[in-house]
């Protein structure tokens, strides 16, 4: 069975099924979309759950030929890395749907469209993950640009266009660079016996090093721009302040990782000499994102934007983590990948229902939220804890595995990005006293606490931190493997221990 | 040896403290009474573990459990696994057993609140995080426990957040300790990076190997991580805002247990400092700053809470300042951990008696008198202030005499000057203690009119009571037969040093005892007789410093708040106008060069095809050269 290729095509079968629907029944729309969102997710965890995590390599492959004369195939599977993402993403769609159930209304386009845009993305992201063909994977790429696009133009608040027009420009502009990369490498493949695209084939080219450090900048600069890294990173402030929380916790929480994922499966394991010699330019790009992204977090008056930089603040971690070439720092910046998705899901839903009840994002606008909405209170501060990598909590056991990775190999890098936990713990208290604590602001006093379908969304996201927060193995256990396999490819070993490790 | 209790030591509080959020008000009517039972069970386990612990033989007193494989990548593997030796055991009886009291006295303290049960859920959250603190059999572990208090101390500092300061002092407290927590996150991975371990007992075992750079190195970043919790120089500022949570709170975590962490975790750490001088000298150097810095506050405030708050941050100082002395005084700064927890738990819970009375009023200077009105809260205070100030039988004199004697013996121009440091503490103590005593049980009446001082219900007196008893008796009893030195020497003196003597121990006591007389002397002559219901106004700079917290807050404000935010606005605009304007620029640019690609586009099909041509050739002529 092609069990990647039905779940991706599944999606976009609901898509189609909804664009014959009636558009005046909205709510048969939305039924429809969850429905088949739910199938979707149900299939990813048992995908994840019949995955062999003693198995190194691809799983679930499938291999087409696609477009013979230029060696393209359509070429599908997983490893943890990839499986972790595209589970992440399956989960975090239906749970968007539900704690967005009216945040369709309104905008530019139908309600059907929405759900067509956003189920169609569903499809982009299970394919950007799953390719294992270079070309698919840049179709997949740039496709899911289309959706995105219209999902912030179409529905989001504010200069909606204008965000969404910068978000364009600058994936376009980055996946510019990486085509001109994926066309060098292709190029090469043709001189080393056939052309091809396959990326297990890809890896084992004979690259020498003036081109192989060009052909990496084109990949990097794109998934930089995606992930973002500082200083590419000013489209996703606008971004995320414009678009509804559902798509930001798209857009911040899966599409972002595209970049991070890219880094490892197309830079690290592709050019692992170029990689060698960018690090430490890139360690050093990191560890400004997550101390700049703090800063600028602290300094926002928007909750939507605070979010967006304390996402710069993430990245840089999970960078650092990747290019820290140590199997705990790859370990821990997969496992961020999944956590960061999970507690960035909880601050934007809990933040888009404190914005919509009170008519605006502005932190200063809340106050005393605690005493009025405390189930929603609980929830945005629960959320802030995991951002904060509170022991216990699952973003704690990923981002100690980036430190104590990055620690090994640069621990003056490990040290100076350790300064990100104390400017944490001011970019979520200011927020959480402004808008929680102190007298109740007027205007406030009746603001309804959170309803039973808003429960239901955010219920299973903070079960997920707390869970995996205790017990992080199976998580752990899927993407050790794969993370492993990483740096045996980029041809590093962990650093063994200074005092003897015999005894 | 293992045991398969452990767990319920933390898994009891925890769930109850769960159960109590999920259920909301529906529990609001026996939360009290739930959460107070679930304290009292974990007291009954740990009282079981430390009876079969005591029968056992020496060298199999220590008990683990290995609950799970909590993180394993590589190389690095953590179990979350459990330790009860014989000084994890010693604060399992006083977290369990002095929390009990305090969850019974809440009950009637918190009686008028409407959120009484949150108040008891809080609580038990702290309890399992604390126990967690102590159990943890490795840093990582310990990390878990220890940033789980933070939160607790936060959320119960903040208890009353409706009021804007008290949630400042709540947010001040979690970031002072989130900048220990930065010290040992460092700690381990200075451990995991030199031992390939972060388990105490994974460490202690290569521990020879290493470098003394690296160890002083993990040493100092432990220390850092201490005074973060336990509010020693230069972490010490958030201690007295702390104050702002509920009396019960003040007396639990920012006396008896919470703020002690960082005497565990050094004291816990013995395998590190021992082989670490210069780490060690740092340790000693911090305490006594600490002990003195405390003092001089305590002796210029009239907030009844804050005044014990400063006593506490000094008291703290004497413990660390004997950890620093390594095997010679780990087993006395246990020893003056466990009397404080008896005998300032008691005192704050005396200082919340008295509130309870006074309408909630703090300012000594209202008070006055009060011990005829409240005899028993007067009584069990007394007996604390006599046991802090170190008058003999009472807990503090064996606990700090010993420490005083330690810092002499440390020997050289050292001791001279870290024991007299510490004498001269023991005289400010005596004095700011009785000034509190003074101001508040003697002299005339300054009440405010509404002021109707009455004695606390039995649910108070009780736990102040059962806590005085400790203060008269605890220091006698870990002392005699040098129970405790004997009882902790498989932990923390594992070789059996022999320490020497500088000064005879009756020598020491004589001395320690007149500082006292000085101290109590002073403080007779001043504040005995009359007193003004306002803080007088006309004092010398020396006072106004002191009760400015010797200027804590106003260096924090200069040195870090105010460039920080100073920074963070100048990013803010950077961000906007540099970083994004580059991009706008460049952006702004391309729109310009597409208006003159805008004249290609003329309309006609001819020119299109044209192009069309030009790039099929373009692409024809790429191809050809990939493919040759």
């Amino acid at each position: 069975m092609n069990l990647l290729t039905s779940m991706g095509a599944l999606p976009l079968l609901g898509s189609l099924l909804i664009a014959l629907l009636p558009a005046a029944n909205s709510r048969l729309i939305k039924q429809t979309a969850l429905a088949v969102s739910l199938i979707v997710a149900g299939v990813g965890i048992s995908a994840a759950i019949a995955f062999d995590t003693g198995f190194k390599g691809f799983q679930y492959v499938e291999k087409y030929s696609w477009i013979p004369s230029l060696g393209i195939n359509y070429q599908l599977g997983v490893d943890g890395i990839s499986l972790i993402l595209i589970l992440l993403s399956v989960i975090l769609v239906p749970i968007v749907i539900v704690a967005g159930w009216n945040e369709s209304e309104g905008g530019r386009f139908s309600v059907k469209t929405f759900y067509i845009l956003m189920l169609v993305l569903e499809t982009m992201m299970i394919g950007v993950f799953a390719a294992t063909d270079v070309f698919l994977f840049y179709v997949f790429f740039e496709a899911m640009l289309v959706p995105v696009y219209f999902l912030i133009g179409g529905y989001g608040t504010g200069a909606r266009q204008a965000a969404a027009v910068k978000f364009l420009l600058y994936s376009l502009f980055g996946g510019l660079l990486m085509l001109a990369s994926i066309i060098g490498i292709f190029v090469i493949s043709g001189n080393q016996g056939g052309r091809s695209f396959d990326i297990e084939v890809l890896s084992n080219l004979t690259i020498d090093s003036t081109t192989q450090n060009f052909l990496f900048l084109g990949f990097f600069i794109a998934f930089a721009i995606k992930a973002p890294l500082w200083p590419m990173h000013t489209w996703l402030p606008d971004a995320a302040k414009s678009a509804t929380p559902g798509t930001s916790v798209l857009l911040l929480g899966v599409l972002d990782k595209v970049g991070t994922f890219g880094m490892i499966r197309y830079c690290v394991e592709l050019f692992p000499e170029a990689s060698k010699t960018f690090t430490p330019l890139i360690i050093t790009l990191s560890v400004i994102s997550i101390l700049y992204g703090a800063f600028l977090a602290i300094g926002q008056k928007d909750i939507k934007g605070l979010i967006a930089f304390t996402s710069i603040s993430h990245f840089g971690f999970i960078t650092m983590g990747i290019f820290a070439m140590t199997t705990q720092g790859n370990s821990g910046a997969t496992l961020y990948m999944l956590n960061h998705g999970f507690s960035t899901a909880a601050l934007f839903l809990t933040a888009g229902w404190m914005m919509s009840r009170r008519g605006s994002s502005t932190i200063a606008e809340f106050g005393g939220l605690q005493r009025v909405t405390p189930i929603l209170a609980w929830s945005f501060f629960i959320a802030g804890m995991s951002s904060l990598a509170l022991p216990g909590l699952s973003s704690f056991v990923s981002e100690f595995l980036v430190l104590v990775g990055t620690y090994t190999r640069y621990p003056i890098a490990a040290i100076i990005a350790t300064l990100g936990i104390i400017l944490a713990a001011l970019y979520i208290l200011i927020p959480v006293q402004k808008a929680l604590h102190g007298p109740t602001t007027p205007g406030n006093e009746n603001l309804p606490d959170l309803n039973k379908r808003e429960i239901v969304a955010i219920a299973p996201v903070i079960a997920a931190i707390i869970a995996l927060g205790f017990y992080p193995k199976p998580a752990l256990d899927i993407i050790n493997p794969a993370a492993a396999a990483t740096i045996e490819k980029a041809g590093f070993s962990d650093p063994a221990p200074l005092v003897g490790g015999d005894k | 040896m293992t045991s398969s209790n452990l767990v319920y030591l933390i898994a009891l509080p925890l769930l109850s403290a769960a159960l109590l959020m999920l259920l909301g008000r529906k529990a609001d009517k026996w939360g009290h009474i739930f959460a107070t039972l679930i304290s009292a069970s974990t007291f009954v386990v740990g009282a079981m573990e430390f009876l079969a612990m005591r029968d056992r033989p020496e060298e199999s007193r220590a008990v683990t459990q290995k609950l799970f494989t909590w993180i394993s990548v590589g190389s690095f593997n953590v179990d979350a696994g459990l330790l009860l030796d014989q000084l994890s055991v010693a604060f399992v009886l006083l977290i369990t057993g002095v929390g009990t009291l305090i969850h019974i006295y809440s009950i009637a303290y918190m009686s008028h609140d409407r959120d009484r049960r949150r108040f008891f859920a809080y609580l038990n959250f702290f309890i399992a995080a604390m126990l967690l603190l102590v159990l943890g059999d490795s840093y990582l572990n310990l990390y878990v426990g220890w940033e789980g208090v933070g939160l607790a101390s936060y959320l119960l500092i903040g208890f009353w957040n409706q009021k804007p300061e008290y949630a400042t002092a709540a947010k001040k407290a979690f970031v002072a300790n989130r900048v220990g927590d930065f010290g040992l996150s460092i700690a381990v991975m200075i451990a995991f990076a030199n031992f390939g371990a972060v388990s105490f007992h994974g460490i202690e075992e290569k521990v020879g190997g290493a470098s003394e750079t690296a160890l002083t190195a993990m040493g100092l970043m432990l220390l850092l991580a201490a005074t973060g919790k336990s509010a020693q120089f230069p972490l010490q500022a958030w201690l007295g805002d702390a104050m702002a949570g509920p009396t019960p709170v003040s007396a639990l975590i920012h006396a008896a247990t919470m703020v002690t962490a960082g005497v565990y975790l050094i004291t816990r750490s013995n395998f590190i400092f021992d082989n670490a001088p210069n780490a060690q000298l740092a340790v000693v150097i911090i305490g006594t700053i600490t002990l003195l810095f405390g003092a001089i506050i305590g002796t210029a405030k009239d907030d009844i809470k804050k005044a014990l708050a400063a006593s506490t941050m000094s008291q703290i100082g004497y413990m660390i300042l004997a950890t620093g002395f390594g095997p010679a005084g780990y087993a006395f700064a246990i020893m003056h951990l466990l009397t404080h927890g008896f005998f300032k738990a008691g005192m704050f819970l005396g200082a919340g008696s008295v509130m309870h009375g006074m309408n909630d009023e703090v300012n000594m200077r209202r008070y006055g008198g009060l011990a005829k009105f409240m005899p028993i809260t007067a009584i069990t205070f007394g007996l604390g202030y006599l046991a802090i100030i170190g008058v003999p039988p009472f807990a503090g004199f064996y606990s700090k005499d010993k420490i005083i004697e330690t810092a002499f013996n440390a020997g050289g121009v050292q001791g001279v000057i870290f024991g007299s440091a510490a004498l001269l503490g023991a005289v400010i103590t005596a004095f700011y203690m009785t000034r509190v005593m003074l101001m508040t049980f003697a002299g005339n009446k300054r009440w405010a009119d509404d002021a109707h001082p009455h004695e606390s219900p039995f649910l108070m007196w009780a736990p102040m009571a059962i806590l005085a008893v400790g203060s008269v008796a605890s220091g006698y009893l870990l002392y005699s037969g040098k129970a405790i030195v004997n009882w902790l020497a498989p932990v923390v003196d594992k070789h059996h040093h022999e320490h020497e003597e500088f000064l005879q121990p009756i020598v020491v006591t004589s001395l320690a005892i007149t500082a006292v007389v000085i101290g109590v002397g002073i403080a007779l002559a001043k504040y005995r007789g009359e007193l003004s219901a306002t803080a007088p106004q006309d004092v010398s700079i020396f006072t106004r410093v002191a009760r400015r917290d010797l200027l804590q807050d106003d260096a924090n404000e200069f040195l870090f708040m105010r460039p920080g935010q100073k920074l963070t606005e100048v990013l803010v605009k950077t961000d906007d106008n540099v970083i994004d304007g580059t991009v706008r620029a460049v952006a702004a640019s391309a729109v310009g060069s597409a208006r003159g690609m805008r004249k290609l586009q003329t309309g006609y099909v001819r020119n299109y095809a044209l192009l069309i041509l030009l790039g099929a050739l373009a692409a024809l002529v790429t191809v050809l050269v990939v493919t040759l």
